[in-house]
């Protein structure tokens, strides 16, 4: 185990309320959900449940049509110094790795004297110190991957938003994000990770919100899901079952 | 064809033997040239950042007029610079016509909206790839700016070296106010046309041969530059 990167703790998620609408099409519905600061959360739902928007609005990168997303009370805006992103498809700079992952700490004012030790730290975490000097963008699928996370916790984030951060990965690299994303949860950082992959949220997640149409159909702990799910979407979607 | 062949060995001579007057031509060249990108992707790269990033009332009007400016004729250029430096115009105090600083003001006239219509596009087109990774990062403003630069490098030296080759090559803005006086405002293109229009072939033609290696020369430069890039942690 490393050595923490931050001080440890997440903060507690108040959303009230939350619409999303675009282009006439209501992506989220009336979006009510609690989450506390610790352990790591897990977003599933089928294609266009509004996982990955939902995401971007808790973030801040999208702005509600109406409802309210509070992070330990303050407004998303003010929230998002403390969050971190990862986008599906990470888009690297056209650097190496670690000058990736020193833009991130660039961009956050963390002194250039700092840099060089957290700069290990981070790509010791990601385990990813012999591809430092590589150029990013040539990388593996699972390793720019690796990168855009040791890029988001290079801003010292206390709440690390993932959008499935493994699709498209073959079973090797899944390991090694998934070992990463423990870790990082292990560590104290509040994780909301969106995934498509049941087993992915079993293996991860201490709770389940199940979006459906926009709308939570269910948020539960994780055992309980999996074993008791209430709705029949979250049933067909947990033995893989297709639903229209 | 006897004479050709004399002609292109007095040419080579010329290049190889140092010839003062050679050299002189083509620093002054270089040197009004280069300044012109300079001074052109000053104004040109921020513009050109600006309205690949800014949304604002008119942005579509101003770049139509950017990208029409493209296609100036550097006689018109030249024209309207002389009007500008001469006695009667606004500038004219400057007492500007007929130097170098005159050649480098028409030159930048016609590489700024170069720079600046080619630099937007590339610009633009890196601000919708990495739109959603720089907000994720909190990144605004002019540091977005100069990352979206620094990203669009390997184009951005490209739109360079376009915007050289249409100042280097151009002869008839520079002739109308720089005047192509000897030993003060004489460059390659016009020293080309002079020669040649004297009879004095071997000087123009070994001219024309140095102008060739510089384009060689530049663009090889930047084939350098781009592999040092690469290899240096660039993709």
């Amino acid at each position: 185990m490393t050595e923490p990167r931050t001080a440890p703790g997440g903060m507690a998620l108040t959303v009230r309320g939350l619409c999303f609408e675009t282009g006439g099409v209501r992506i989220l519905d009336g979006i009510d959900l609690d989450l506390g600061p610790a352990g790591c959360t897990a977003i599933i739902g089928f294609n266009g449940a509004g996982k990955s928007v939902l995401l971007r609005l808790l973030h801040g990168l999208l702005t509600p049509t109406r409802g309210s997303i509070h992070w330990d009370g303050a407004p998303a805006a003010q929230a998002r110094r403390k969050l971190a992103l990862v986008l599906q498809r990470p888009v690297l700079l056209r650097r190496s790795v670690a000058a990736n992952i020193r833009y991130a700490m660039a961009v956050r004012g963390v002194p250039r004297a700092a840099c060089d030790a957290r700069l290990d730290k981070l790509l010791a975490e990601a385990r990813i110190a012999h591809l430092a000097t590589r150029p990013a963008r040539v990388l593996s699928g699972g390793e720019q991957r690796r990168v855009a996370i040791a890029q988001a916790l290079a801003t010292a984030p206390t709440t690390l938003l993932l959008d499935e951060p493994t699709t498209g990965l073959d079973p090797a690299a899944v390991i090694e994000i998934e070992g990463l994303i423990d870790r990082i949860r292990s560590e104290g950082t509040r994780v909301l990770l969106v995934t498509q992959d049941p087993g992915q949220a079993r293996r991860l997640a201490h709770d389940i919100v199940f979006l459906h149409h926009g709308r939570i159909a269910e948020h539960t702990a994780a055992a309980a899901f999996f074993t008791q799910p209430h709705s029949e979407p979250a049933r067909a979607f947990i033995v893989g079952n297709l639903v229209p | 064809m006897p004479a050709l062949v004399e002609v292109v060995s007095l040419a080579i001579g010329l290049i190889f033997d140092g010839d003062r007057n050679l050299y002189e031509i083509v620093a002054l060249s270089l040197r009004v040239s280069c300044s012109a990108v300079l001074i052109g992707a000053a104004l040109g790269l921020p513009l050109g950042a600006l309205l690949a990033i800014r949304r604002f009332p008119g942005r579509g009007g101003v770049i139509t007029v950017i990208n029409a400016l493209m296609g100036l004729p550097p006689v018109v250029v030249g024209l309207f610079v002389y009007l500008l430096f001469s006695n009667v115009g606004p500038l004219g105090w400057l007492r500007l016509l007929y130097s170098p600083a005159a050649m480098i003001v028409a030159q930048t006239l016609l590489v700024a909206p170069i720079l600046c219509a080619l630099s937007r596009q590339t610009l633009a087109d890196l601000n919708r790839e990495y739109d959603e990774p720089l907000r994720a990062l909190g990144v605004s403003g002019w540091r977005r700016v100069a990352t979206l630069l620094y990203e669009g490098r390997h184009a951005l030296i490209t739109v360079g070296l376009a915007a050289f080759g249409r100042a280097i090559a151009e002869v008839g803005a520079v002739i109308i106010v720089g005047g192509n006086i000897n030993h003060v405002t004489r460059v390659m293109t016009t020293a080309i046309a002079l020669e040649t229009s004297r009879g004095d072939l071997a000087l123009a033609l070994a001219l024309g041969l140095v102008l060739l290696l510089i384009a060689l020369a530049v663009n090889a430069g930047a084939g350098l530059l781009g592999r040092s890039l690469r290899v240096s942690g660039d993709d």
